[in-house]
C-alpha cells in the first residue's frame, strides 16, 4: 500500500500514447467551439472511444442520444466517484491533468448542448477540492468557462460536488440521485439518464478517462486516436496497477496489451493470479495471461491487482464478497441477500463444512445475480466468486494443510 | 406530465409522454408475449400489457397505490436481445419487442428469488397474523418451495416495536420491499419510516431507530395495509377483550363504524362491495358483546355538533366581527389530527374542537347511558369497532377521560373482530339480521357515509342547507345525493351559494338570531383524503390561496376515507375502495332516515341529557375537547 501511494504522489513524468501525449491548454476548446456539433459527434464516433468506466458504452451514441433528446436544459457530469478496489487512475487525471478532464466536458456540453456540467468527486478525494475549484476559476478567468466562451454564443460551467462515500454512487443512476440529495440506489432502466436523468433532465454522465480522451480527439482527430488500440477497442486505457509487483502505479497502455505484457512492465514475478476489473471484475488465472485487454476479451474499468504465489485465493474471494456484502445499497433483492450467500458458502470452504452440491447451487445463484439484479453492482458482483473458484479450484478444494484450509471437504 | 412526487427517483413511476390520440397513429405497439402477438399501448408497462392479456406475472413490491420501485425483481421476464432480465412492473414498452414471462432463466430466478427472501424470513406461517393472506407465502405456494434452499432465520434480529398503541412493527419478517417506505412518504407525505443502512445491515426504519411512538407517526396504519407479510400489523387489544367478555362482572359495549360492515366480508373470502350491518349485529351478540351501538348516531351528534360550531364561528367573523380561526377543518380523523398537530400546529385552532364520532359515544356511554341503565361506569368496558388504527391511539389520548373515566377502552379493527368472530366459530355471512340497541338505535344515512370520503361534508351539507335554508336539500341535489363532494378525486371544492334563508330552528335559537347575515353568501367547501392531499391544502392556505378562503374543510387521513382506513382487510387498491363506498352509499340510500338532524334520538338526548343545547355547556364537558401543537421535533 505504501509503495503505490508514493507511486502516485510522487509525480515522475509521464510518457503515453494518448492521455499522456503533449497538449496544449484550451486548444480543444478553441477549436469545438467553431465547429458544427455534427461534427464533434463524427469525430468522436470515428475514434471509436468507448466508456472508460468498465461498461464501454460508445461515448458517441450517449452523446447523441442526450443530444437528440428534447428539454430546455441539459447536464453532462462527470463521474468521479472512483471507488472500484484497485483504481486510482481518476485522481492522476485530475490531479495532473485537470485541462484534459474540464476541456473534455466543456466540448461534451457543446456537443449535447448542456449548459451546466456537474463533477460528481468521491468523498475520499475532498483534498483536491481547492485546487479543482482554482482549476475552474482560472478558466472562468480565460473565458474557456462561462458566459460566451470564447466569444461564441455558447455558455457553460462546471461545478464539483462531493459524493458520499458509497461504493454504488459510482453506478450513474445511483449517482444521479446522490446528487439530488436522495439515498444513492440506482433507478431503474429505461429510461436512462440520456433521457431522463439529473432533475429529469437529459444527462450524460461519463467517466473522468473517457472526458480526458476528448481533447485529444478533437485536436489531433478520430483517425489518429483509432491509430493505437484494436479494431473494436481503439486508443489507450490507463490501469491502475497494484498487488505484487515491482512498479505499481498508474500506466497507459494501448488496449490489446496482453497481460503477459504488462506484467513484465510493472514487473510482476511469480504472478498466480490477475483480479482485472476490481472486485466485479473477473480473476485471471496463470493459464490465461495470453488473454489481451480490451472490449473484445477482457473488458476493465482499468483496475489491475496482481497476486503471486503466496497468496491465497480464497481469502482474496473472501475478501471481495465482504465488500459487496457491505456496499451493496440494499435495494433489490439478488444483491443483498445474494451476496450474503455467496460470502457464507466462501466462509463455508474455507472451514471445509461444504458440499460441493450447495456449491453448484451458489454458482447456479450468482448466475441469477447476474440477470436479475437491478444495476452493474449486483450483476457483477458474482463475477469473481464464479471465476475464481471455476479457475483456482485445485487449490481451494484440493489442496491441504495450507492457505488456512483445513482439507476435510465434504465430496 | 404527472404531478411531482416527493419519492426518490429510483422509485418514481416512469414518464413516458403517451401519444394523446390513442387510436392514432403509433399509439399502438405490436409485441409478443410468450410467443403470442399482442397490441399494446405504448408506454405501458410489461405487467400492465400482461394482466391485459391475462398473463400472471407474479409481484411483491409492486402495488396498485404505489410509485414503482422495481427492487424485488420477482416480476422479472426475459426480453429478447436483452443481456440481462426486465422487471415487468418497470419497462415501458416503446417498441415492438418480444417478452417471455416463463422461461427457464425466468423460472429459476425467481425461484431464487423468494429462496432468498425465505432466507431472511423469520418465524412460520401458522404464528403469524397473516397466515393466509400474506403474498410471500403465496409466491412460495406458487412456485413450488418446499424446503429452504439457502437456510432460514432462527433467531430474531430486530426488537418488535410494541411502542406504538396503533401500529407494531417486527422487522424480523420484513424483506424490504419498501411499500410502507413509499406509503410513507410518497402516498401520505409523513415520512416517518425510510431504509436505513446498506448491504447486509439494510432495514427499514424511522429517525435515530427510534420507537414508533416517539416519532411523528400519524398512526393511519396505511403501511399496514401494504405490507405484504407480516412485518407490520395493528396493536391488537382482542385477547383482552374476550377476557372482558368472559368476565360475567364486566357490562361489554361495542360501538360499529360505518366502514367496517361494508368491508368485513372480505375477511371471509367475499367480493368487496358488500354490508352486513345486520349480520354483524347478530355476530357480535353471539360472541358474547352485552350491547351494540352503531356510531353512527355519534356521527350524527357530530354533524349538529360540528355545524353549529361552524355557525358560531361564521357568525362571530361576519357578524361581531371578531377574530375566529377560519376554514374550520373536520376532526373526525385522529390520523389527520395528529397529521396537524406534527406539520401543521399553527393551525390547530381551525380544527373543530369537536370530538371525533368514536370520543363521543365513549363519553355518553359511561354518562348517560350508565345512568339510564343504572350500571356502575367502571364495570362498562367500552369497545369501538373501527376501519381505523390511529382510533387505538385516539381512545389512549389522555385527555380522553370526560365521563371520569377512560372514555373508549379499546378500539378494534375490521380484521381484528373479523379474527374474533371466526375463532368464535361464526360464518358472518350466514347471520340472521338484527338491530342496534337502544337508546342510540336509530341513526341517519347521514352518519353511515362518514365512511367515503366526502362524507361528513355531504351529512353537513344536508343539515345545513335545510336548517339554514328552510328548503328541503332534495330540492337542490336530487334524492339528497350531494355529488360534488362524492367520489375518489384528491381533492374536490364546491361552492353552495344561500340564495335564501328560512327560520332559525328550535336547537339554535338561542345562538343566532335570524339566518339574514348568511343571505347572499357563498359557502366555499373543500374535501381531501390521504394526508398528501391534506399537506397541499394546507400549503395553499399557508400560501393565502383560493383554499384560505374555504369556510369547511373535511380531512381525511387515509386514501378514500375510513373505508381505506388502516384497519380494513387487506389488500386495498383504489377498485376495492369504490366498492366499499358502493356498498355504503346504497344503504344510505336504503335507509328512511338520511339527515342527521332528523334523527329523533338524537333530538331526544338534547331534552333529556345535553340540555344546554349543540356547543353548550354540558356538550363542551363531554363532546369537545382540545389539541396539542406537537411539531415536528420530538424530544
Amino acid at each position: 500500500m505504501k509503495t503505490q501511494l508514493e507511486n502516485n504522489i510522487i509525480k515522475t513524468e509521464r510518457t503515453g500514447p494518448v492521455l499522456f501525449s503533449p497538449y496544449k491548454r484550451g486548444d480543444a476548446i478553441k477549436k469545438a467551439v467553431k465547429q458544427k456539433r455534427e461534427d464533434i459527434l463524427f469525430e468522436i464516433k470515428d475514434s471509436g472511444l468507448k466508456g472508460r468506466g468498465g461498461a464501454g458504452f460508445p461515448t458517441s451514441t450517449k452523446w447523441m442520444l442526450t443530444a437528440a433528446a428534447k428539454a430546455d436544459k441539459k447536464f453532462i457530469v462527470c463521474n468521479a466517484d472512483e471507488g472500484e478496489p484497485g483504481t486510482f487512475k481518476d485522481r492522476v487525471l485530475l490531479m495532473e491533468y485537470p485541462q484534459l478532464v474540464f476541456e473534455g466536458m466543456v466540448v461534451g456540453g457543446y456537443t449535447i448542448g448542456a449548459q451546466t456540467g456537474i463533477v460528481y468527486l468521491r468523498a475520499e478525494y475532498e483534498y483536491m477540492f481547492e485546487q479543482l475549484e482554482n482549476y475552474l476559476a482560472n478558466m472562468r478567468e480565460d473565458n474557456l468557462l462561462g458566459e460566451n466562451i470564447l466569444g461564441t454564443d455558447f455558455s457553460f460551467d462546471i461545478s464539483i460536488r462531493l459524493g458520499s462515500g458509497a461504493y454504488v454512487c459510482g453506478e450513474e443512476t445511483a449517482l444521479i440521485e446522490s446528487l439530488e440529495g436522495h439515498r444513492g440506489e440506482p433507478r431503474n432502466r429505461p429510461p436512462f439518464p440520456v433521457n431522463t436523468g439529473y432533475m429529469g433532465y437529459p444527462t450524460s454522465v461519463n467517466n473522468v478517462e473517457t472526458l480526458a480522451a476528448v481533447p485529444h480527439i478533437i485536436t489531433k482527430g478520430g483517425s489518429w486516436f483509432k491509430k493505437f488500440g484494436t479494431d473494436k477497442s481503439t486508443g489507450s486505457k490507463l490501469f491502475s496497477v497494484s498487488g505484487d509487483c515491482e512498479r505499481p502505479g498508474v500506466y497507459e497502455l494501448p488496449w490489446g496489451t496482453s497481460i503477459n505484457e504488462l506484467l513484465e512492465i510493472v514487473g510482476a514475478k511469480n504472478t498466480k493470479a490477475v483480479q482485472v476489473g476490481g472486485a466485479s471484475g473477473i480473476c485471471v488465472p496463470r493459464s490465461q495471461f495470453d488473454r489481451k485487454l480490451g472490449y473484445e476479451d477482457i473488458p476493465t474499468g482499468g483496475s489491475v491487482i496482481i497476486f503471486n504465489e503466496s497468496r491465497n485465493m480464497l481469502h482474496v474471494l473472501k475478501n471481495f464478497m465482504e465488500f459487496f456484502v457491505e456496499e451493496s445499497c440494499g435495494q433489490c433483492t439478488p444483491c443483498r441477500i445474494g451476496n450474503i450467500k455467496l460470502l457464507e458458502g466462501v466462509e463455508m470452504i474455507e472451514r471445509g463444512e461444504f458440499t460441493f452440491k450447495y456449491i453448484n447451487t451458489l454458482k447456479e445463484l450468482g448466475r441469477t445475480m447476474q440477470v436479475a439484479s437491478k444495476c452493474g453492482l449486483g450483476q457483477s458482483s458474482p463475477n469473481s466468486f464464479i471465476s475464481i473458484l471455476e479457475n483456482f479450484k485445485d487449490e481451494i478444494f484440493h489442496t491441504t494443510g495450507t492457505n488456512g484450509f483445513n482439507g476435510k471437504a465434504g465430496k | 406530465m404527472k404531478e411531482k412526487l416527493r419519492a426518490p427517483k429510483a422509485q418514481q413511476p416512469l414518464i413516458v409522454e403517451k401519444p394523446t390520440l390513442e387510436d392514432g397513429i403509433g399509439s399502438k405497439v405490436t409485441v409478443e408475449i410468450n410467443e403470442k402477438k399482442v397490441q399494446v399501448l405504448f408506454g405501458q408497462t410489461i405487467l400492465e400489457a400482461c394482466k391485459e392479456n391475462q398473463i400472471h406475472v407474479p409481484t411483491l413490491c409492486h402495488h396498485p397505490d404505489l410509485c414503482i420501485a422495481g427492487n424485488c425483481r420477482i416480476c422479472v421476464v426475459e426480453v429478447e436481445g436483452m443481456r440481462t432480465l426486465q422487471t415487468a412492473c418497470s419497462f415501458p414498452i416503446t417498441a415492438p419487442i418480444k417478452i417471455k414471462t416463463s422461461s427457464p432463466m425466468v423460472r429459476k430466478a425467481r425461484r431464487h428469488i423468494i429462496d432468498l427472501l425465505l432466507s431472511e424470513h423469520y418465524g412460520e406461517c401458522y404464528s403469524c397474523v397473516r397466515n393466509n393472506n400474506c403474498e410471500l407465502q403465496t409466491l412460495a405456494k406458487e412456485y413450488g418451495v418446499d424446503s429452504y434452499t439457502f437456510g432460514h432465520v432462527q433467531e430474531p434480529v430486530y426488537e418488535v416495536d410494541l411502542s406504538s398503541y396503533s401500529v407494531v412493527r417486527d422487522m424480523n419478517k420484513c424483506v424490504n420491499c419498501r411499500r410502507c417506505v413509499r406509503t410513507c412518504i410518497d402516498l401520505q407525505e409523513v415520512g416517518v419510516l425510510e431504509a436505513i443502512g446498506r448491504g447486509d445491515k439494510t432495514h427499514i426504519g424511522t429517525f435515530l431507530e427510534k420507537p414508533l411512538a416517539d416519532v411523528i407517526c400519524i398512526n393511519c396504519g396505511q403501511c399496514i395495509n401494504r405490507c405484504p407479510t407480516g412485518a407490520l400489523r395493528a396493536n391488537d387489544p382482542s385477547d383482552v377483550i374476550w377476557n372482558a367478555i368472559d368476565d360475567p362482572t364486566k357490562h361489554v359495549v361495542i360501538q360499529t363504524a360505518p366502514s367496517p360492515r361494508a368491508a368485513i366480508g372480505e375477511v371471509f373470502g367475499l367480493e368487496p362491495g358488500k354490508s352486513f350491518t345486520g349480520e354483524l349485529n347478530t355476530a357480535l351478540r353471539r360472541i358474547g358483546f352485552d350491547v351494540v351501538f352503531d356510531t353512527n348516531f355519534t356521527a350524527d351528534l357530530t354533524i349538529i355538533e360540528e355545524g353549529t360550531e361552524l355557525i358560531l364561528r361564521l357568525y362571530k367573523a361576519l357578524v361581531k366581527k371578531e377574530q375566529v380561526a377560519l376554514p374550520q377543518f373536520t376532526s373526525c380523523s385522529p390520523g389527520w389530527v395528529k397529521y396537524l398537530e406534527h406539520f401543521y400546529p399553527e393551525y390547530i385552532d381551525n380544527l373543530s374542537s369537536a370530538k371525533s364520532p368514536q370520543q363521543m359515544f365513549g363519553a355518553l356511554i359511561k354518562t348517560f347511558y350508565a345512568q339510564k341503565k343504572g350500571i356502575d361506569p367502571k364495570d362498562i368496558v367500552s369497545v369501538a369497532l373501527m376501519p381505523c388504527a390511529a382510533k387505538k391511539f385516539e381512545c389512549n389520548r389522555p385527555e380522553m377521560v370526560d365521563s371520569g373515566y377512560k372514555d373508549v377502552d379499546f378500539g378494534l379493527t375490521t380484521r381484528e373482530l373479523g379474527q374474533m368472530i371466526q375463532e368464535a366459530g361464526i360464518y358472518l355471512p350466514e347471520m340472521p339480521k338484527s338491530n342496534f340497541d337502544d337508546p342510540f338505535g336509530e341513526a341517519s344515512g347521514a352518519g353511515l357515509i362518514f365512511g367515503a370520503t366526502g362524507g361528513v361534508m355531504e351529512a353537513a351539507l344536508r343539515s345545513v342547507i335545510e336548517l339554514v335554508t328552510g328548503k328541503k336539500v332534495e330540492d337542490v341535489f336530487a334524492n339528497a345525493d350531494i355529488t360534488p363532494v362524492r367520489g375518489f378525486e384528491g381533492i374536490k371544492y364546491a361552492e353552495i351559494p344561500i340564495t335564501e334563508v328560512g327560520p332559525v330552528p328550535k336547537l339554535l335559537q338561542h345562538l343566532v338570531p335570524d339566518w339574514n347575515w348568511l343571505k347572499g353568501a357563498t359557502l366555499k367547501i373543500a374535501v381531501a383524503h390521504g394526508t398528501a392531499n391534506a399537506k397541499k391544502i394546507m400549503d395553499d392556505i399557508k400560501a393565502g390561496g383560493k383554499f384560505s378562503e374555504c369556510h369547511f374543510i373535511e380531512f381525511m387521513a387515509c386514501p378514500g376515507g375510513c373505508l381505506g382506513g388502516g384497519g380494513q382487510p387487506i389488500p386495498t387498491d383504489e377498485e376495492i375502495r369504490k366498492m366499499r363506498a358502493k356498498a355504503i352509499y346504497d344503504e344510505d340510500n336504503s335507509l328512511p332516515v338520511r339527515k342527521s338532524h332528523e334523527n329523533r334520538h338524537v333530538a331526544e338526548i338534547y331534552d333529556v341529557f345535553l340540555t344546554d343545547g349543540p356547543c353548550g355547556h354540558i356538550s363542551h364537558k363531554l363532546l369537545h375537547t382540545h389539541y396539542i401543537k406537537r411539531g415536528k421535533y420530538i424530544a
